[in-house]
């Protein structure tokens, strides 16, 4: 067999074809919604968010402060330990510059891009970041290893959620 | 280990279109039958079927592995779906040779598939509900977020340019123009790629892969039935998996261990000491430009942060001592997302028949490679193959 005397099949769509029906579809827009339980290490984590506070979850047996927190221990399998407040301040491990909304169409004229990092999360064990994004710089000052702080919501709009933290700025 | 050797005897696979008007099943049933028809077996010589495909929210068909399960030459006989996102086009393979290696089934069809144009605006929208739907989803991640982070980390680790980088997509959209499925086959500059539009920095445009419809299909036996099938059997020698945390912002994303771990699975079980001499010619996974040269770095090909002077130096070109994507990669031939990785199957068993065509590499390979990966970032998936 030699790919030259192959017929591959596929039949390539132009977006007019659909437009002008000269091949037919069919749409369906769904309706569909959830509601996510938070879990237990999740709920406390919001909570404390609410209150304005970062908590992380240790094992003993690792030594690990992890954020997010987390029941069991993934590397030593076992439940995890005792609850670790740890700071709101942090260091901008990654980062990107985006000009995307989620479902990838792009940011309109006037928008600011997007700027979410990984934050290594003081007071947690080395390495442990978490996403979110920056706000109150330029995109082009922010840099790698940059210290970064909290910016929290007024405490009656907080709602226990990721977003009580509207975003991180250099310290 | 008590484990039969297994062979792919055929292959087969659809063009690589952004929107076929065949529907997912057609595209299976074309794959499947092309993938028969080039071992002159039927449907009838079929003991079972692994079928890979990833999101059911692509098609918005709940079940979608039954539902296409006729297309993919299901029909009463035992049928498995493994699904690893992105790395399944692999790991179906991977399953077929279980079913083989087992003793439990002499012939496995293994057929992967993807239609993803069928999620509208666009199919990166169902992969917001990838990320934790408590503490990522909120900050409305698109997924080209999580590459920016990890090619940042990459390059800011290793002191590597965009400009290096942007290379690998030179390469595999040039190759793609010798490949009679390829969906985007271009000759690019490095400038085109830095100068087109920048989605999230360092993310460009040219820098990724495309949504994509299509179907790849392969055709698994046990040893002694290989031998009289066919003159030019493909071993599948080494298989290898592995899977990281998913608490993906805790690792370090320069370098990706889980594909490590995956490759020294595989290599291990073929026998295989210096990855690096003894492939021959290999499709690293490349849904963006960047991830060929971390997977590069990952499958043990070369030292860390290595990869990007092998391909400047040319040793990864069609002609180099080490081609990789030869095919023409995900990114000239399209990335439907579970069928990619078993494109890139179906083009190491060309490649070391000696079948490829105008994108025949050098040289006579006898030892090729395949990679997928995907997941949340966290999933390596590879097959080791010999003549």
């Amino acid at each position: 067999m030699n790919n030259k005397k192959i017929d591959f099949k596929g039949i390539a769509l132009k977006s007019s074809d659909i437009k002008e029906k000269k091949v037919l579809t069919t749409s369906w827009k769904p309706n569909l919604q959830y509601a996510w339980d938070n879990g237990v290490a999740i709920s406390r984590y919001f909570k404390e968010l609410k209150n304005g506070k970062i908590i992380a979850k240790k094992c003993n047996k690792c030594g690990r402060i992890m954020i997010p927190p987390r029941m069991f221990c993934e590397l030593c399998f076992r439940p995890t330990d005792e609850w670790v407040y740890v700071k709101d301040t942090g260091v901008i491990n990654t980062f990107s510059i985006s000009y995307v909304h989620w479902d990838a169409s792009r940011i309109k004229e006037g928008e600011k891009p997007f700027i979410p990092a990984v934050i290594e999360i003081d007071g947690a064990s080395e390495g442990m970041g978490i996403l979110h994004v920056l706000g109150e710089v330029d995109p082009e000052d922010v840099k790698s290893g940059m210290r970064v702080k909290a910016v929290w919501k007024l405490p009656e709009e907080r709602i226990g959620a990721i977003t009580d933290i509207k975003y991180f700025k250099p310290e | 280990m008590g484990m039969r050797r297994v062979a792919i005897v055929g292959a087969g696979m659809t063009k690589f279109v952004r929107r076929a008007q065949e529907t997912g099943k057609e595209l299976a049933f074309e794959a499947a039958k092309m993938a028969l028809d080039s071992c002159e077996l039927t449907l009838k010589d079929v003991d079972c079927v692994s079928l890979g495909t990833a999101p059911d929210a692509f098609d918005g068909v709940h079940m979608k592995g039954e539902y296409l399960s006729d297309g993919a030459g299901g029909w009463r006989k035992p049928v498995m779906r493994p699904y690893v996102g992105g790395g399944t086009g692999v790991f179906n393979a991977i399953h077929g040779w279980f079913h083989v290696a087992s003793g439990l089934f002499d012939v496995c069809l293994v057929v992967a598939e993807e239609k993803m144009s069928s999620c509208y605006p666009h199919p990166a929208g169902a992969f917001l509900t990838i990320f934790d739907h408590t503490t990522e989803q909120p900050l409305k991640p698109n997924l080209i977020w999580i590459f920016a982070l990890e090619m940042r980390r990459y390059m800011e680790t290793y002191g590597i340019s965009h400009k290096d980088i942007a290379l690998v997509s030179v390469k595999n959209k040039k190759n793609a123009m010798d490949n009679p499925c390829a969906q985007i086959p271009e000759e690019i500059t490095v400038e085109d790629v830095l100068n087109s539009e920048v989605l999230a920095d360092p993310v460009h445009r040219l820098d990724i892969s495309p949504t994509t419809d299509g179907a790849a299909a392969l055709v698994l036996v046990s040893e002694h039935l290989a031998k009289k099938i066919t003159d030019k059997p493909v071993w599948l020698d080494g298989v290898g998996w592995n899977v990281d945390t998913a608490y993906w912002a805790t690792r370090d994303l320069s370098y990706p261990k889980y594909v490590e771990k995956a490759a020294r699975m595989a290599y291990d079980m073929a026998g295989i000491k210096e990855p690096s001499k003894e492939i021959q010619v290999a499709e690293p996974y490349d849904p963006f430009d960047y991830k060929e040269l971390h997977h590069m770095e990952g499958l043990q090909l070369c030292g860390k942060g290595e990869a990007p002077r092998l391909i400047a130096e040319g040793v990864t070109a069609r002609d180099g001592n080490l081609p990789t994507c030869p095919s023409g990669g995900l990114l000239g031939v399209g990335n439907p997302i579970a069928a990619s990785g078993a494109m890139k199957i179906c083009e190491i068993f060309w490649q070391l028949r000696g079948e490829a065509g105008k994108r025949q590499v050098p040289g006579k390979p006898k030892v090729g490679l395949a990679q997928a990966w995907g997941d949340l970032m966290q999933v390596g998936t590879v097959v080791v193959m010999r003549v």
